[in-house]
């Protein structure tokens, strides 16, 4: 494209202001959460508070009658845990899928594709009765084995293996290599972006999750942030201030881990799903 | 190499059987619990012995329900969502690809939506429809409005309120699949055209569109199917009020499975439910035949 100078930063200026629409939401939510609740609902809005209270909210929301820490801690222990183990799980069966040859492998990997059709809404019944049954219920490690149970991972580092070409694992085997060191000294470096990928997506994924803790937890000592926050904002009912504090809490972390790695999950998202 | 081949086999199936397992116990077993379960009166504080067989009776009264109706009636309204932000979408991802500086900027600042939990996002979004004296609302009074609609409050308007909050989470999504399958586009193509004096709209039309079809495709299936598993928004936001003007099949089967505890008739809906997304994936693999072109 042999466009003018002048085009694009006209356009660029019109995307810009398109842009700062767009997340006028989050603007507005940061800006609330630094005011006194008298100001919150003033109109015009005042973007750049005229009194600032920030301190006060945020002390509400952190060091206030709701265990905010404590549920943070929890949702940090089990999205770690979680995005540990269903890397490893995934990783694992995405190389078994794609590097080894067994019988019945095509079968088997089309049954756990199946799965990806599933809507988890069908089978909570089932789930919860079974999760109770083998007393996985109300624990964090049930709900860090159900983020692991997701097939996506398997899928998506599949179509990755799949491109490490055979002969290099032939001429490790010939070198008497058994397959768990190739897989954990060749095939896992050679795929380290797409990893990267995935445990982004998972993190971020299981962070935001709010269904499986509302229907697996039941202490309020175990609770995640999403149950917290639901429960703070009840209990600051018309407090909006408060409210928007906690919800820049629940994002805030996410937004930081994002912008690191905005290249792998952008890129990870399109890798996925679109087929070159 | 027999030996080879017996070794192969062991580690292939070492190397699946943690994903496998866990894939059986926890989604493979409990859907075949769920076609069975939903054959029956049974609710889970029962315990078992409370079990019995009541054939189809689930699935006729779903077939009467009227809860159960306007759930259904309600996700099917919500697809519109799809179509609206796809094409926001690829107008965006072709002003970005073509036309400006910064693109990872913008590509950042759409995505933020996609990535903050909705939990997060529906407590933001219940105070900017606030009716009396939200955001929103204020700025419509300003500009002129006398009686703004009560958006969540009204039920007429809740169901709108949820969509515009879908369209503005999911845009970025689409954004950045789009702007992946622009990057496939051959420059020669626009080169070509631009010998034979084809303007730029011709050839967005001719070029631009055609080749996307494959992108298009998969995000509106994607995105019909993901319509139909909205369920932390419809939670928070709504708790699918006021009147059932919100509810969702997934939200009613919440309510009916943890509310209600009538697992039978819950497990009816998710069989109902899973059947629906089979059907949109089988319409899937028919219409690639037919309408994309490769």
């Amino acid at each position: 494209m042999r466009s003018i100078k002048l085009n694009r930063v006209i356009v660029t200026v019109f995307m810009a202001v398109a842009g700062i629409l767009f997340i006028m939401p989050f603007l507005w939510m940061l800006s609330a959460s630094f005011k006194p609740e008298l100001d919150v609902m003033k109109y015009p809005i005042e973007w750049i508070p005229s009194k600032w209270n920030a301190v006060e909210n945020y002390k509400q929301v952190w060091a206030g009658a709701v265990p905010f820490t404590l549920y943070y801690w929890n949702t940090t222990k089990v999205t770690l845990m979680s995005t540990a183990l269903s890397l490893i799980i995934s990783a694992m069966a995405a190389y078994g899928f794609s590097k080894i040859k067994f019988k019945g492998r095509d079968i088997l990997f089309l049954v756990v594709l199946a799965t990806f059709m599933i809507p988890t809404q069908a089978i909570l019944v089932p789930q919860f009765i079974m999760y109770r049954w083998l007393g996985l219920f109300d624990s964090h490690f049930g709900l860090v084995l159900l983020a692991a149970s997701g097939v996506l991972g398997t899928f998506l580092l599949r179509q990755f293996f799949l491109g490490i070409h055979d002969e290099i694992i032939e001429s490790a085997r010939i070198d008497a290599a058994g397959h768990w060191t190739i897989f954990m000294r060749i095939a896992m470096p050679l795929v380290q972006p797409a990893l990267a990928t995935y445990m982004i997506l998972r993190f971020i994924w299981t962070w935001n999750d709010y269904q499986n803790p509302l229907i697996f937890l039941r202490s309020d000592s175990l609770f995640t942030l999403q149950l917290g926050i639901r429960k703070f904002a009840d209990f600051s009912g018309e407090f909006y201030s408060l409210m928007m504090a906690g919800a820049v809490s629940a994002i805030l972390p996410l937004l930081i881990i994002f912008m690191i790695g905005q290249k792998q999950v952008i890129e990870g998202v399109a890798m996925g799903s679109v087929k070159g | 190499m027999r030996k080879q081949s017996f070794y192969d086999n062991i580690a292939g199936y070492l190397f699946i059987a943690p994903m496998l397992i866990l894939t059986v116990t926890l989604v493979i077993i409990p859907i075949l619990l769920s076609g069975v379960i939903s054959f029956s009166n049974w609710n889970f504080v029962s315990g078992l012995d409370g079990f019995q067989f009541v054939g189809l009776d689930n699935y006729t009264r779903l077939v009467q329900d009227e809860s159960f109706h306007r759930s259904l009636y309600n996700n099917l309204i919500m697809i519109a969502v799809v179509p609206v932000a796809m094409f926001l979408a690829l107008v965006l991802a072709v002003l970005i690809n073509k036309a400006t500086y910064f693109k990872t900027f913008f590509k950042v600042i759409y995505f933020m939506p996609f990535i903050s939990s909705f939990v997060a996002i529906a407590l933001l979004w219940r105070v900017l429809y606030h009716p009396n004296n939200g955001p929103i609302n204020g700025f419509l009074r300003s500009i002129g409005f006398e009686h703004p609609p009560m958006w969540l409050a009204d039920p007429k308007f809740a169901l709108i309120s949820v969509m515009i909050i879908m369209v503005w989470t999911s845009l970025g999504f689409n954004m950045v699949i789009y702007l992946a399958g622009l990057q496939n586009i051959s420059r020669d193509l626009y080169e070509a055209a631009d010998v034979d004096g084809a303007s730029p709209l011709r050839q967005f039309f001719r070029i631009t569109l055609p080749m996307l079809s494959p992108t298009s495709f998969f995000l509106l299936i994607t995105g019909v199917v993901g319509s139909f598993k909205v369920f932390d928004l419809i939670m928070v936001l709504t708790g699918g009020g006021p009147a059932g003007s919100t509810s969702v099949i997934v939200y009613y089967l919440y309510e009916v499975a943890f509310v209600n505890l009538e697992s039978g008739y819950a497990s009816a809906m998710g069989i109902i439910l899973l059947i629906l997304i089979l059907l949109v994936t089988l319409f899937q693999w028919v219409g690639q035949k037919k309408w994309v072109n490769y």
